[in-house]
């Protein structure tokens, strides 16, 4: 399954990076590298394997559903680009 | 006493309970140490008020008979453990600047017994690296060199700051995490100890996240009773974290010099990869020895799907950090760089904010993880994860105490001499730690020896799920069996 150029400017749009063209031959170069590195676990028998979800065995618990947080908005937006009112600030999305 | 920060952990909290010396005089002794190594590029941010501060509340305790486990011992902290109020990076640029306004849990449970804080840590960029080269504030120097050359030597990775740091002697031991071999890998290139306790006995809560199924912190020190000493304060259950475990922490220091007597050790097989060098073959076989010395009983065991765990790693780990890092967005922290829009703001700022090993990851992991490749490669990787951990289990289950193996394929290598052409020749450096991360288990990286260039070479003990406790034992035999190595003298002071 060789990647493409086309491909890793499909892959880096999705992973919302932007790519100048000059990157993007090496790139698929060393992505193709890195699945020819991990072409052989197709070899392996997984038939009737589970995958893995869990790597301890343990049951996830639940939390009571109470609140034991809260006003700390100054706290959320103090490390924020841009921040008004409590809110983070981003470019128009919806015209 | 002649040099404080000569004295390790373990000497230096008896002689603080002792009165012979005070927790300012310790800091102030680690505070200059970390002035004079500064070439060596371990730390990303200097604490020293910090630790003054910390130290004079040390020392009150220490008068009024109230010391707690780790009373006014100086610490280092990479800087992936998120810390109130003094910036933490992950060695990135996206998040340059960033300040937390809360404390991990692992670090607040350092302070909560007595630590004093020294620093941020330096690291590979998200902790994607096995030479700390790719961190964003230039890479971290070993304080080892081979002899009579200057090539600068790395320390490992992704945790090379904490063990340049504790080896250099700039701090009495330090917070690291482990994905893939993070902290055991570096340990071994600097002639530390660094344990990767099991999944869940550390809480996640707080550390900037690589790849949440993989990820634990443990601690990197001068040896193995001091890396003991500060398991015990890092570990215990978070309901901030619903992987950390609900079961007590013992008194890992009770296990040190612990008889090995009728204790038996497995050697796997397939870890005798092709092409071995002589030099790690002949240090597997000295640990051998040295063990069945102190009375292990020494048993051939077969670990069939060895060889899969680290192509199976490089699909799991990068599609979790490829979720995992889509919240550096330029929106709610770190590095924004504006666009047209809010599609082009999140582009411009993720292509200037991530370095090229980091973009490289987050590509890979996007595209095993997005449609039609999927199963192909996401799921297979986790059904051959479940193949990797029935083959430790089985093992287990036939009477092995613990597996011991080699820490790393060679010893530490000079900067720029690795990876630059092809990053699988990077990826290789974790052949036998990953397979740890992959089940879950916990490792311990333990000096062994030099290499022929005079650089240290370590062994690696691989225990059951929460049998901490049996590493150390093993462990402080072979510490108690192996040469001693010596550091050059302070040629970065």
């Amino acid at each position: 399954m060789a990647v493409d150029q086309a491909t890793v400017r499909r892959i880096a749009h999705l992973a919302r990076i932007k790519l100048a063209e000059a990157e993007v031959p090496h790139l698929a170069d060393e992505l193709n590298s890195i699945l020819a590195f991990v072409e052989e676990l197709s070899s392996v028998d997984v038939t009737g394997v589970e995958a893995m979800t869990s790597v301890m065995p343990m049951q996830l618990y639940e939390r009571q559903d109470v609140v034991n947080d809260g006003h700390i908005a100054d706290k959320i937006v103090a490390n924020a680009p841009a921040s008004e009112d409590h809110f983070f600030v981003v470019p128009k999305v919806v015209e | 006493m002649t040099d404080l920060t000569e004295l390790t952990l373990a000497a230096a909290r008896d002689a603080l309970a002792k009165k012979k010396l005070s927790a300012v005089e310790l800091a102030k002794a680690q505070i200059a140490a970390v002035e004079q190594g500064r070439a060596l590029n371990c730390f990303i941010v200097e604490t020293p008020d910090l630790a003054l501060t910390m130290a004079a509340e040390a020392d009150k305790r220490l008068a009024a008979g109230a010391a707690r486990p780790l009373e006014g011992i100086p610490l280092g902290i990479k800087d992936l453990y998120c810390t109130d109020g003094v910036q933490t990076t992950a060695a990135s640029h996206i998040l340059e600047g960033f300040v937390p306004t809360y404390e991990s849990t692992v670090s607040a449970n350092l302070w909560r017994d007595g630590a004093v804080m020294l620093g941020k840590l330096n690291l590979d960029e998200f902790a994607m690296g096995s030479s700390n080269e790719t961190s964003y504030f230039g890479p971290v120097v070993s304080p080892w060199q081979r002899p009579g050359s200057n090539v600068k030597i790395v320390p490992g990775g992704s945790s090379g700051g904490s063990a340049a740091a504790v080896a250099a002697r700039l701090c009495y031991g330090a917070t690291a995490t482990d994905t893939g071999g993070s902290i055991r890998q570096p340990a071994a290139f600097t002639g530390t100890v660094g344990i990767k306790p099991t999944y869940g006995r550390c809480s996640r809560w707080g550390i900037v996240a690589f790849a949440s199924s993989l990820d634990q912190a443990g601690p990197i020190a001068r040896d193995v009773r001091d890396a003991a000493i500060l398991l015990r304060s890092m570990a215990g259950y978070d309901p901030k974290d619903s992987t950390s475990v609900n079961r007590p922490v013992p008194d890992y220091e009770a296990s040190i010099g612990t008889s090995i007597k009728g204790k038996t050790i497995g050697i796997p097989k397939e870890y005798r990869l092709d092409g071995m060098p002589a030099e790690i073959a002949k240090l597997w076989d000295d640990g051998v020895a040295w063990l069945k010395a102190a009375g292990a009983k020494i048993v051939e065991i077969s670990l069939p799907h060895t060889r899969y765990a680290l192509p199976a790693y490089y699909i799991v780990a990068p599609a979790e950090a490829s979720s995992n890092l889509a919240r550096y967005d330029g929106v709610r922290y770190g590095l924004r760089v504006p666009g047209k829009d809010i599609i082009e703001l999140y582009e411009n700022t993720r292509a200037a904010g991530f370095g090229k090993e980091v973009r490289r990851r987050i590509m890979i992991g996007t595209y095993v993880l997005s449609a039609g490749y999927y199963d192909a490669y996401y799921v297979r990787a986790q059904k051959i994860r479940t193949l990797i951990k029935r083959d430790f289990e089985t093992a287990f289950a036939d009477g092995v105490d613990a597996i011991l193996t080699p820490a790393t394929p060679s010893a530490a290598f000079g900067q720029g001499e690795k990876g630059s052409g092809d990053p699988v020749e990077m990826y290789l450096n974790d052949v036998f730690t990953v397979t740890v991360n992959m089940a879950g288990l916990p490792g311990i990286a333990v000096p062994a020896g030099l290499s022929s260039e005079g650089l240290p070479l370590a062994l690696q003990l691989i225990g059951r799920a929460f049998d901490e406790e049996t590493l150390f034992s093993v462990a402080s035999a072979i510490e108690q069996a192996a040469p001693k190595i010596a550091l050059p003298p302070k040629w970065w002071a």
